[in-house]
């Protein structure tokens, strides 16, 4: 077996009266609007496939309405696709059965919503201890490691709070302890920060990117927000009217876009505050420079080389020089890419 | 041709179909009225038992009651004082066993209401099929004079307590249903998503999310339905329910105006306190749903 958590395989999703007579439309590459406008069903997904790698943070972009959310409730089979595969751990859960699947939904996989989604009438212990509760866990179990979620996400003190009490940052903060009071080693978020202010943004994304380093789970994360996938992705999976247009790590996906809508999405970004030297770099190694760490941003990069009065240094990565950068070819690589060519978007 | 009438159906005919419905559905009662006189006895048994228990009381022991219910419902002083007040008044112009007939009739009807309301209601919305079953049925029920299912009722169950009880039902139960069945549609689509995806059974989302989220709704549903029962009562004293309602129907065969309006405000008075009481434990209900922090 791969070290993939999460397998999406050719997956279609139509919406409509009769979707699955659709399917042949869209192999044969009907586009979103012509299914709509010749036979009135919408298309969600189109052939999608994305492998998650396990305990690494999946991000998935894309403009409103390309699906991301239709695809990211496939993963729980809060929607089940029109055709393909959704293997987790090599099990394709589209053969589970209607228990099954509530048992793989309390033990396996847990999820944070856009809108927070609380239950209204518990109080913030009690959101907490809903999943748990499902799972029949003990009394005991329940209220020790509720408040030990509690306090990890920084809300001790109101735990008898009801979620209207509560700012949007601390209402997703309660969203976060309850998906993780569960113990899934799968986490589904699907624009848990869209919601809040840039500031409290910042702050959720540093409380995740903390429990991420000790927990390690397989996190599947939606955003529109460039900033928050390049902070929080190891990956980045990009969506357009329902096809996935391109997969790769952030500095691949900034370095390469494929077309026009991926560049659209990267052309804003402060390329010196996140690309890195490694991904920029020119082989071979200069005589006589200084040595700069492999992961350093091209912002600090330029600031040590004007310190040091020099125009070229050797990168280094675990003591081993890999390659070298000179100071014309880190301005150069500020410069936004050509796109290979590609309709407008 | 004739314009004065629309086509009509011979006379002798239309008397035949009349009669035919009549003597069929007579017969009908003569086979299986007592049987259903013994399918309600236990109704009948509560309502008796409830009415003596309540006569047998001490009054300052209901007085008591009513405070004490006042405040647990309301937790509000005037509403505390106010229904002990109007008990007081009540039994003061001499109709304090009345009142309490009407009282035990009043709360049988709308607990049975309830415990028949609330499951039609949830069964309406969780399917479209039963809603739309049911609606028709509560439009008529609602919209129906309600001398004209007195007679059904008396033909099959005679007079008495029972039909009167029945009566009462027939009449106050629909809007605890539509209410119910509106409250647990209301419920947000999102929170009960986030319960599907934690793994929450049917029943699971039924009792835990959507049935605490529409109580509210629920109990504007009780609310209305108390209403509606008090408001029937006058007219259930015709087939011989006891209480303020056949008091009120004796003031008006009898051109009483004292002894009417006395009643009648005495039933006015009843709703306010079961309105009030009511109400407020049902604002009380959803305080979570606001921000601020109670208690
Ligand atoms: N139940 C449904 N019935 C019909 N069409 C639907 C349904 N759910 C989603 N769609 C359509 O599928 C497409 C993708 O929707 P989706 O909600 O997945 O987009 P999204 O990428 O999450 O957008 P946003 O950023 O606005 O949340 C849209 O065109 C939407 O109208
Ligand atoms: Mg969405």
């Amino acid at each position: 077996m791969s070290d993939a958590a999460v397998q999406i395989r050719q997956v279609y999703k139509i919406f409509g009266p009769n979707p699955k007579s659709m399917v042949k439309h869209v192999k044969n590459g009907i586009s979103k609007q012509d299914l709509m406008d010749l036979h009135g069903h919408v298309l969600g997904l189109k052939n999608v496939n994305i492998d998650v790698r396990t305990k690494e943070i999946q991000v998935i972009m894309g403009l409103s309405g390309s699906g991301k959310s239709t695809l990211i409730r496939h993963i729980n089979r809060l929607i089940d696709p029109t055709s393909g595969e959704i293997l987790i751990n090599g099990q394709n859960i589209l053969n589970m059965t209607k228990a099954e699947l509530r048992t793989f939904r309390r033990f396996s996989i847990s999820m944070v919503f856009q809108k927070f989604s609380l239950l209204p009438h518990r109080t913030v212990a009690a959101n907490v201890a809903y999943g748990m509760e499902i799972q029949k866990l003990e009394k005991r179990t329940v209220s020790e490691r509720c408040q030990k979620w509690i306090d990890r996400v920084g809300l001790t003190g109101f735990e008898s709070y009801y979620p209207a009490q509560l700012s949007g940052g601390m209402q997703q903060r309660v969203g976060l302890a309850r998906a993780l009071a569960t113990d899934a080693d799968i986490l589904l978020m699907d624009e848990p920060f869209s919601a809040l202010d840039p500031l409290i943004r910042t702050d959720m994304q540093d409380v995740l990117l903390s429990l991420q380093s000790e927990l390690h789970k397989t996190i599947i994360f939606i955003t529109h927000d460039l900033d928050e996938a390049l902070r929080i992705g190891d990956d980045i999976a990009i969506l357009r009217d329902g096809s996935l247009v391109q997969k790769g790590s952030p500095q691949n996906i900034i370095l390469n876009p494929l077309n026009n809508y991926v560049a659209a999405f990267t052309k804003d970004i402060n390329r010196g505050r996140v690309l890195y030297i490694e991904s920029v770099m020119d082989d071979g190694i200069a005589n006589d420079a200084i040595k700069i760490q492999h992961d350093t941003v091209i912002d600090d990069a330029l600031q040590v080389l004007i310190q040091n009065n020099t125009t070229y240094a050797n990168v280094v990565k675990n003591r081993n020089i890999i390659g070298q950068v000179s100071l014309n070819n880190l301005i150069a690589s500020l410069s936004r890419p050509k796109v290979s060519g590609d309709s407008p978007v | 041709m004739n314009f004065d009438m629309p086509p009509a159906m011979d006379r002798q005919d239309l008397r035949d179909l009349k009669k035919s419905i009549d003597l069929g559905f007579r017969d009908f009662s003569r086979a299986y009225g007592d049987d259903l006189e013994a399918f309600f006895d236990p109704l009948l048994y509560f309502l008796v038992w409830l009415e003596k228990l309540l006569l047998a009381t001490p009054w300052p022991v209901i007085l008591l009651a009513v405070g004490v219910i006042a405040w647990f419902g309301a937790r509000k002083w005037f509403v505390v004082v106010g229904s002990v007040a109007a008990f007081l008044l009540i039994g003061y112009f001499g109709m304090w066993k009345d009142m309490l007939a009407t009282l035990a009739i009043v709360s049988v009807s709308t607990l049975l209401c309830v415990v028949i309301g609330i499951p039609i209601g949830i069964c309406m919305a969780r399917s479209d099929k039963v809603r739309s079953l049911i609606t028709p049925i509560l439009d008529v029920m609602q919209t129906i004079p309600s001398f004209v299912y007195l007679i059904p009722v008396v033909m099959l169950l005679g007079i008495g307590k029972v039909p009167g009880l029945i009566s009462v039902c027939i009449y106050a139960i629909p809007p605890i249903v539509r209410l119910t069945n509106l409250g647990i549609r209301l419920v947000d689509k999102e929170v009960l998503e986030a319960a599907q995806a934690f793994g929450a059974s049917p029943q699971q989302k039924l009792f835990g999310v959507q049935v605490p989220l529409a109580l509210p709704n629920i109990f504007a549903g009780v609310n209305q339905t108390i209403m509606m029962a008090l408001a029937m009562v006058v007219i259930a004293s015709m087939i011989g329910m006891q209480g303020l309602g056949q008091q009120v129907l004796r003031a008006v065969s009898n051109q009483y105006l004292a002894l009417g309006f006395m009643n009648g405000l005495a039933i006015v008075a009843l709703a306010i306190i079961f309105d009030r009481i009511s109400q407020n434990y049902g604002k009380r209900l959803q305080k979570h749903l606001e921000g601020g922090r109670d208690e």
